[in-house]
């Protein structure tokens, strides 16, 4: 037990009352267990180890890779198959297609030496995945004592609470047990137990010390911060191995390491530069600034006239169609400004997202946003359709629907700015409510500049 | 096939293999067109030994420019690999997280190139880094259970190997999971390797090459399926090396679009920029029409239309290949004396057995004409009469077009490095638009050269020399005579900045002397500085820079106005340029709706029938039903009057269509019969 508790730190009260519900290796269990906590709080961590610690016969599957049904359950059965037939190699590949065969199968199978007269686990991992498949298949593992007649427990893991999986048609209730997220100083403890062999546990906690005050704030997960402390362990340590510095000078250490740290945090862990590109950097000391990130690339270029299209259904989506008249039109006649817009208008339209709209009426901006003549050919249809396939407009409805297709415009204004900015063109938030100044009527006009 | 319907629908017929057998040279393609057609067969095996040139010199172009892209891209797989590879046992990589080597490849918005960019990628990737090189598109993948099975399918089939395809095939059509995949995998690599340890391709290094998966169009890909296939292949990451290579056409963005941090985080993303398409289309006109290597060239007109499909509208470098190649269709198939435009000692070998009637054209040319109407009478009478003389002076005049382009490509080439440094770029940035100018008219009639030459008038002296230095090189570069002296010329005005520069040293020494200010009040100062601005302004004499500069500048001007006519000047310039750039663009600019409305309104004009000849804004009651409701409907967009519509069916003696069939109609609202409108169209 003394290994165990080596094996999972921080996880005691969890780790007994497992243990507890397992009980003896021959006594029945609870059917089901239910355990659930946010991303990286050890439950899978903890059950397997105690599951391997113990020498339960258990089988391990995720769900993810299980994305049928038939997958699923034939995992399950020749991972049992193979822990019941233990050194007679290979054993044949059993398939099964629905749950009832999974049911006789599984009874099969547990009848073996070396299974009976003990409890078998089976673990599903990211047991969320269970929700969208068949219908009876989460009642059916919740209760599979009781439908194999075997000393069988199924242990759901997930990163959801019970309740958004409980089926409308009711279920067998599971043992649910809640896996709390680590606090900063169980963190500080679990990073601090690996440390590299050739610098002292201290030395290292320090440095776990200097690297949560950093990243605590936007980051708790586990494996995320492990990853960035052996990332930028070697920054740490730069000053010792140089010579500059004792391991006991922690001040100037920290001095070193806080804004390199502060840096990672913009780039690394966004993913923004890639980790072997950061540890690049660190090697040959060079500016990180250097390194534009991922998100640095926005420019697209574009033809001219996809620019103008998409301008014109970026128009399309936010303003009105009512407003079209008014805006594109040179002589539109008198428009009473208070009716302008209606009530419903007055909320911002870039609060609501942008609005399907018709091919006709793309075409028609687009016609009067551009100077010259533009005919309508194949090209610019064909245009459009490409501006769909890179995702920059999307079609609304089935794309079967030849006569009126109606798009979306799902660029950002930044984005379309940057365009207008291209062509010489000003997109202007126009305010139509003069009177009373509310930040929420704003629509969209465009003015050409001189 | 053919259906005597005219509505919308679907139409089954049986396939007629008489009619199927029946397969025409392709070189008679080229008789049908023009009625006389000269040397047809000739012209279409000219087209198709230009052609192929042009095709092989645009292929090894996009070779060169993929290029370094493909390098840095094979390195990155070669790296990622090779520290997969390294068994490591130290400290920090046992704890990391293991990361999937993913390089964003973003290729720019232009689709269409992307499949010839990932073919010629895929090729690189199986001689240099692995075997298993796997594309898949987003269409093939609606969820992730075809996402493996067209994964596992295109894996097998990288490995192609004999004994064990049955087995394979089996395994195939079985479920593919991720598990099977990787068994696989470990299969395959320590099957072979003790047998045939694959020298020849991978030359040295892995036991086990990793597989490296390109999914062409990132965006179109969904989250799930992505972040389901991301999250299952890190956990197989150990048995499976797997390398990721997203294509994006966008921008890198999309990555963080897509996945959500808990998936990105399982990525170890580098970004890799192609070359844009812009530079792309530069080289490829630079290489193809700027040069005299191929005889064919395009019009003003023409090569206006290419490019501003090409800006305008896709960005595609393969479909403006494609304009190209269907222009020097044209231009053979169109132009009977294409038969002219190949090679120089070709051509004066071709024009040796030109028939009468080639002849003939020759002489009806108007570039031709123009030229004979030069000439002295008695000349102009043998060229139009004598066969023998107009061949010998054609030969003579297709080596003075052939000079013509040799010498207008290096002074074209010489003006831009002039001014495409200019402010503003009077002349435009980029060659293809001096070209077009250059093309279109005399460019020193032009307001932009005007003001080209007097900003050129306004260049320092390192720019200008450094200008000069780059012509001296394009100079350089030709082997051709006529221009070798201008070589010289502009090695000479080097020399001359050079010794101006020595020069100038010294007078700077005394002149600062002379004009140093001594410490005066601000009366004096005031003073003296008016004189010396009266000075300045009096004594007008130039530096001798200045005098140096007006030289440059008047003999790139002299050069310009001898080469850079444009080629309409050119006697027998039609055997080479094409010019009918609106059957270009009928071809390549289609405009659906128009042809619609063409069909609708004139329906004489697609069904050649004469019935249906009819004179402007009038239909007759003969045409179609959809040509009448459509008459109807320009009249008032809103509804169409039953009564107006029967009534003009009906007026007709011989009609086949019912009134009753025509209400059956789809897609046609009917009205209660109004009042009937007077309608002008009625018969």
């Amino acid at each position: 037990m003394a290994h165990l508790e080596n094996l999972v730190l921080c996880r005691e009260s969890q780790v007994s009352t497992l243990q507890s519900v397992f009980g003896e290796r021959q006594h029945f269990s609870f059917p089901s267990i239910f355990i659930y906590g946010h991303t990286a709080s050890g439950k899978t961590y903890v059950t397997q180890t105690l599951l391997k610690t113990l020498e339960l016969p258990h089988v391990f599957v995720n769900c993810v890779e299980c994305f049928t049904l038939r997958l699923l359950l034939e995992q399950i059965l020749n991972k049992l198959n193979h822990l019941s037939s233990s050194e007679d190699a290979c054993p044949t590949h059993i398939t099964c297609e629905t749950f009832n065969d999974f049911v006789c199968l599984f009874k099969q199978v547990t009848k073996a030496e070396s299974l009976k007269d003990q409890t078998v686990y089976i673990v599903l991992d990211k047991a969320e995945y269970l929700r969208d498949m068949e219908a009876n298949l989460l009642p059916g593992f919740l209760r599979l004592q009781e439908l194999t007649d075997r000393n069988v427990t199924v242990i759901l893991l997930s990163e959801i609470v019970w309740e958004k999986f409980r089926p409308n048609t009711g279920c067998f209730e599971p043992f649910v047990l809640y896996f709390p997220d680590y606090s900063i100083g169980n963190l500080q403890k679990i990073l601090s137990h690996d440390h590299p062999p050739e610098y002292s546990a201290d030395f290292y906690a320090a440095y776990i010390n200097i690297l949560l005050g950093v990243f605590y704030t936007v980051c708790r997960d586990l494996k995320e911060l492990r990853h960035l402390a052996v990332l930028n362990f070697p920054k740490y340590c730069e000053p010792v191995v140089k010579g500059e510095a004792s391991e006991r000078d922690t001040r100037k250490l920290w001095r070193n390491v806080e804004p390199h740290l502060k840096k990672a945090m913009q780039t690394v862990y966004l993913r923004e530069i890639s980790s072997s590109q950061w540890e690049k950097i660190q090697k040959d000391d060079t500016d990180p600034g250097q390194l534009k990130g991922l998100s640095a690339y926005t420019h697209v270029e574009l033809p001219y006239y996809s620019k103008f299209i998409l301008i014109a259904a970026y128009l399309a989506s936010y303003n009105p169609a009512r407003t079209d008249k008014r805006f594109f039109l040179k002589h539109h006649g008198k428009i009473k400004k208070t009716n302008f817009l209606k009530k419903h208008e007055k909320t911002s339209n870039h609060l609501l997202g942008p609005k399907p709209f018709p091919l006709d009426r793309l075409l028609a901006i687009l016609y009067s946003i551009v100077d010259s003549r533009v005919a309508a050919t194949a090209n610019i249809f064909s245009q459009i359709t490409s501006l769909v396939t890179l995702q920059l407009l999307t079609l609304v409805g089935h794309d079967d629907q030849l006569d009126g297709p109606k798009y979306k415009c799902t660029v950002s204004l930044d984005f379309i700015r940057a365009i207008a900015r291209c062509l010489g063109l000003t997109l202007d938030l126009v305010n139509e409510n003069f009177q009373e100044w509310d930040p929420s009527t704003h629509t969209f006009n465009t003015t050409v500049l001189p | 096939m053919a259906t005597s319907s005219v509505s919308k629908g679907c139409f089954v017929f049986k396939p007629n293999f008489k009619k199927r057998k029946i397969s025409v040279p392709i070189e008679d393609y080229f008789n049908k067109g023009k009625d006389e057609s000269e040397d047809s067969k000739l012209r279409f095996e000219t087209y198709h030994l230009i052609w192929q040139q042009m095709k092989s010199e645009t292929q090894r172009l996009q070779e060169e420019l993929n290029k370094n892209l493909f390098d840095s891209l094979i390195e990155f797989l070669q790296k990622s690999h090779s520290g997969f590879q390294k068994n490591s046992k130290d400290w920090g990589s046992q704890i990391k997280l293991r990361e999937i080597p993913t390089a964003a490849l973003v290729l720019g918005v232009n689709v269409t190139d992307h499949d010839l960019t990932f073919r010629s990628l895929t090729e690189a990737l199986q001689s240099h880094v692995t075997p298993y090189v796997v594309s898949l598109q987003s269409k093939d993948c609606p969820d992730v259970k075809h996402f493996l099975q067209k994964l596992v399918s295109q894996l097998m089939d990288c490995c192609v190997d004999v004994e064990s395809k049955e087995e394979e095939s089996a395994q195939k059509k079985t479920h593919c999971s991720m598990d099977s995949l990787s068994s696989w995998y470990t299969n395959v690599t320590q099957k072979t390797d003790p047998k045939m340890p694959r020298k020849k391709r991978t030359s040295s290094q892995w036991q086990s090459p990793p597989v490296v998966l390109i999914l062409k169009d990132m965006e179109s890909f969904t989250t799930k399926v992505l972040q389901d296939f991301i999250i299952i292949s890190s956990q197989h990451l150990h048995e499976f090396p797997l390398i990721l290579i997203f294509g994006i056409a966008t921008s890198p963005i999309i990555i963080h679009r897509l996945l959500p941090h808990a998936v990105s985080s399982l990525l170890c993303i580098e970004l890799f920029q192609s070359l844009s398409c812009k530079e792309h289309l530069t080289t490829v006109l630079d290489k193809l029409l700027l040069t005299t290597q191929f005889p064919f060239k395009l019009s003003e007109k023409v090569l206006q239309i290419l490019t501003n499909i090409f800006l305008y509208h896709d960005f595609s470098i393969q479909n403006f290949i494609k304009g190209l190649q269907l222009s020097l269709l044209e231009h053979f198939y169109s132009q009977p004396l294409s038969v002219l435009c190949c090679s120089l000692p070709e051509a004066k070998r071709r024009i040796h057995s030109l028939s009468d009637n080639q002849c003939e054209n020759i002489r009806r040319l108007p570039s031709f004409r123009r030229y004979v109407e030069k000439q002295a009478s008695e000349k102009q009478v043998a060229l139009l009469t004598d066969e023998r003389f107009l061949k010998e002076e054609a030969q003579s005049l297709l080596e003075n077009l052939y000079v013509y382009h040799t010498n207008y490509f290096l002074v074209l080439r010489c003006l831009h490095q002039f001014t495409s440094s200019l402010p503003k770029y009077p002349l435009g940035r980029q060659i293809r638009e001096l070209y077009c100018t250059c093309l279109e008219k005399n460019i020193w009639d032009s307001e932009e050269y005007a003001s080209a030459l007097q900003l050129l008038r306004m260049l320092a002296k390192d720019e200008l020399m450094t200008i000069l230095e780059k012509c001296f090189k394009v100079f350089k570069s030709s082997s051709e005579k006529q221009l070798g002296s201008t070589a010289k010329k502009i090695e000479e005005l080097l020399a001359q900045f050079q010794s101006l520069d020595e020069a100038k040293e010294e007078e700077d020494t005394s002149g600062s002397h002379s004009k140093g200010l001594q410490k005066t009040d601000l009366y004096h100062l005031q003073k003296s500085l008016l004189e010396m601005k009266e000075l300045r302004r009096t004594s007008k004499k130039q530096t001798k820079f200045e005098v140096l500069r007006e030289k440059v500048v008047n003999f790139i001007d002299s050069l310009v106005r001898e080469y850079l006519l444009p080629p309409e000047t050119q006697p027998l310039h039609e055997a080479v340029y094409f010019s009918a750039a609106h059957t270009l663009r009928e071809h390549l600019n289609a405009a659906p709706r128009v042809a619609l409305h063409t069909a609708l309104n004139n329906p004489y004009y697609y069904l050649k029938n004469e019935a249906l000849k009819s004179e402007e804004g009038c239909i007759p009651n003969v045409a179609p039903d959809i040509c009448i409701a459509y008459k109807l409907h320009l009249e008032c967009s809103r509804l169409i009057n039953l009564v107006d519509w029967s009534e003009f069916i009906r007026g007709t003696p011989t009609t086949a269509w019912l009134p009753s069939s025509a209400m059956s109609a789809p897609g046609i609202r009917t009205s209660e019969p109004r009042a009937a409108e007077k309608r002008n169209v009625r018969t």
